[in-house]
């Protein structure tokens, strides 16, 4: 157990080294040069000035010294929370930047990935079960799953935001209330939460509720269901058993599917314009901010590496050959 | 760490070979497989937008389908099937350019994603220790590298993005998963008895994972392929839609994003962000069906009776 765990940590602690690693070097390779359009949005005319500010930016940034000192330097701001200054909110610190936002991007995934895992698994293993019921969950199923994130998303602000006008269609909350602790606000932002929600939240439980009746058959075919029902055991024994061992991979589905739930967050935050780390990311692309899009990076990065540590605790319980030395579970 | 095997009855020792959901050989598999709704629906869905995705672009006029041919914004009619944009473009036109994209983007990625998947996930599956770790600390990092950072740096060294390249660098990062699911029924499947009897015969790795654990498997490979295929063409929606999709020429996802950029949804023009989300839609929708109905034909436990 100590020793699974050991191992687990520090195939994160590579993984996180060799992320950052990659995260300092893509902005890097990106096209554009930050600093000229930070000077030419200043609109100063005389040269002079112009180059005493690249002067100034060039050396606030640190792009003057070799790379393997700004690499150095990368890790010593990262270690201390220093995610370096904004060029497209300049000069608000990135960290405060992501800090502000991920409240919405983690308020909008955490609830609709876990309620449509626990909702989908239901449904799936219920439609595995009954024939009527599947021939409407299949379809469905494959249905929602097959959907594009935004498309769902653009679809519901059409129906329910534009044409019904229930919801409305852009924004974390109205430009109008101040955010806060308060009850009007906490009201308005759920008001602007449900439909960003609702998107990500179907269309990932068409995929579960697929993956789980897809398991649990697969699942009685398997010989210890032939062997059990040749004994004369019960059928839902049987199914029991199944569904035991059909959870296991969908254990490990949940901490896979995170990085295409946070594309699909990223771009469902684009159609509402809702103001968390997806459309930071689509800001920090358009405007070619090294430090945000990097900070937004690691934020992710971070988040996955942690989601699956959580997963590789749930699995050690509901796996016993991970705790009989078998070495099993995700990493 | 104790390394007792999992307590099993004498009585289970299964016969060794496995219950693999091969194809009978001859006329039978055809016999089912022109009698499956699901596998005949799915499969004349997909081949009807594959040959619109195919032909359609042959038949029209002009070859570019991003050109300002007609009115502008207005709704479909019988010379323009699908609308205009709020530039006057040929809906129709850019939805068939768009399909041969989305085609190419889904076959690209996904093979190339279903070949890591599998190489990654039977070795570290089945080998274990320090193989599988290694194998792990790969998947994690392409795991954790979301596809649009890759995209990026294609496009820093390349200032021309194109449908190809772009299916290819999905297929490089989006195996992860697929393998993790192939590792984990691998994992399960090695404890099983015909496997412990192959390797007691002295079988090598291979054999035994070619002939013993991805029989047992293929359906599950066969949905894994499909949903990577899907996968791959919402992936590279996605990317489309923000932005990082191909330079030249138009996808299903670029026409999204430009449906979004230019108020289409404020202006109530359905016509110009639906037929792409339904087309990708259809596409992906229609393959996971027939995927099913292939797993009845080939699973005979699944038929309906």
């Amino acid at each position: 157990m100590r020793r699974y765990f050991a191992r687990k940590l520090l195939v994160y602690a590579l993984t996180f080294v060799a992320a950052v690693t990659v995260n300092w070097m893509i902005p890097r390779f990106m096209p554009g040069d930050p600093v000229a359009a930070m000077v030419a949005r200043a609109r100063v005319s005389q040269p002079e000035a112009a180059e005493a500010m690249r002067a100034y930016y060039n050396n606030l940034f640190g792009f003057d010294e070799p790379l393997w000192q700004q690499y150095l330097h990368f890790w010593g701001a990262l270690l201390q929370g220093d995610f370096g200054i904004s060029i497209w909110v300049f000069p608000t610190p990135v960290g405060d930047v992501l800090l502000d936002a991920l409240p919405y991007t983690l308020g909008l995934m955490i609830p609709s990935v876990l309620l449509s895992w626990f909702v989908g698994n239901w449904i799936g293993a219920l439609s595995a079960r009954r024939k009527v019921l599947d021939n409407t969950v299949l379809p469905v199923g494959y249905l929602l799953t097959a959907m594009p994130y935004m498309w769902i998303a653009v679809i519901l602000a059409w129906a329910l935001g534009a044409h019904a006008g229930w919801f409305p269609i852009s924004g974390g909350y109205s430009l109008d209330i101040t955010p806060g602790w308060s009850t009007d606000f906490a009201l308005d932002a759920l008001h602007h939460w449900v439909l960003p929600f609702l998107s990500l939240f179907l269309v990932a439980l068409g995929g579960w509720a697929i993956g789980m009746r897809n398991m649990i058959i697969y699942e009685l075919e398997s010989d210890y269901s032939s062997y059990l029902s040749a004994l004369g055991a019960p059928q839902r024994l049987i199914r029991r058993y199944a569904f035991r061992n059909a959870v296991l991979p969908q254990v490990t589905g949940l901490a896979l599917q995170l990085g295409v739930l946070v594309a699909g967050a990223l771009v469902t935050e684009i159609v509402f314009a809702y103001p968390g780390l997806g459309s930071l990311i689509l800001a920090s692309i358009q405007n070619q901010d090294f430090f945000l899009l990097q900070g937004a990076f690691l934020f992710i990065v971070i988040g996955v590496l942690i989601a699956n540590f959580l997963i590789d605790i749930v699995y050690v319980v509901v796996d016993p050959r991970t705790r009989t030395g078998m070495a099993g579970g995700t990493s | 760490m104790s390394t007792l095997p999992d307590p099993v009855p004498e009585t289970a020792a299964a016969p060794a070979a496995p219950s693999a959901p091969a194809a009978k050989p001859g006329g039978e598999w055809l016999h089912y497989a022109v009698r499956n709704p699901k596998l005949i629906i799915g499969a004349t869905v997909v081949v009807i937008l594959l040959a619109v995705g195919l032909l359609g672009p042959l038949l029209l006029d002009n070859g570019n389908p991003n050109e300002y041919v007609g009115p502008q914004a207005s709704a479909p009619d019988g010379t323009y099937w699908m609308g205009t944009t709020t530039f006057g473009q040929d809906v129709y036109a850019q939805f068939v350019h768009g399909l041969r994209a989305t085609f190419l983007v889904g076959v690209v990625g996904g093979a190339i994603a279903a070949v890591i998947a599998m190489v990654v996930g039977f070795l570290a599956g089945y080998r274990g220790g320090i193989v599988d770790e290694i194998l792990n600390m790969l998947t994690n990092i392409v795991l954790v590298l979301p596809a649009l950072a890759v995209l990026l740096i294609i496009n820093a060294y390349m200032g021309v993005r194109s449908v190809a390249v772009q299916g290819l660098f999905i297929g490089l990062t989006s195996w992860p998963w697929a393998a993790r699911a192939i590792r984990a029924q691998t994992f399960s499947l090695r404890t099983r008895e015909f496997v412990d009897l192959a390797r007691l015969s002295g079988s090598g790795t291979w054999r035994i994972v070619f002939r013993e654990i991805a029989p047992n498997m293929s359906s599950y490979l066969f949905m894994m392929f499909i949903l990577l295929f899907g996968g791959s063409i919402l992936i590279a929606s996605s990317l489309d839609f923000i932005g990082l999709g191909p330079t030249e020429g138009v996808s299903l996802g670029l026409m999204l994003q430009s449906a979004q950029q230019w108020s289409a949804l404020q202006l109530g023009m359905w016509w110009w962000f639906i037929p792409p989300g339904a087309g990708i839609t259809a596409i992906v929708g229609a393959l996971y069906v027939a995927n099913v109905g292939l797993d009845e034909v080939f699973n005979p436990k699944l038929r309906e009776s």
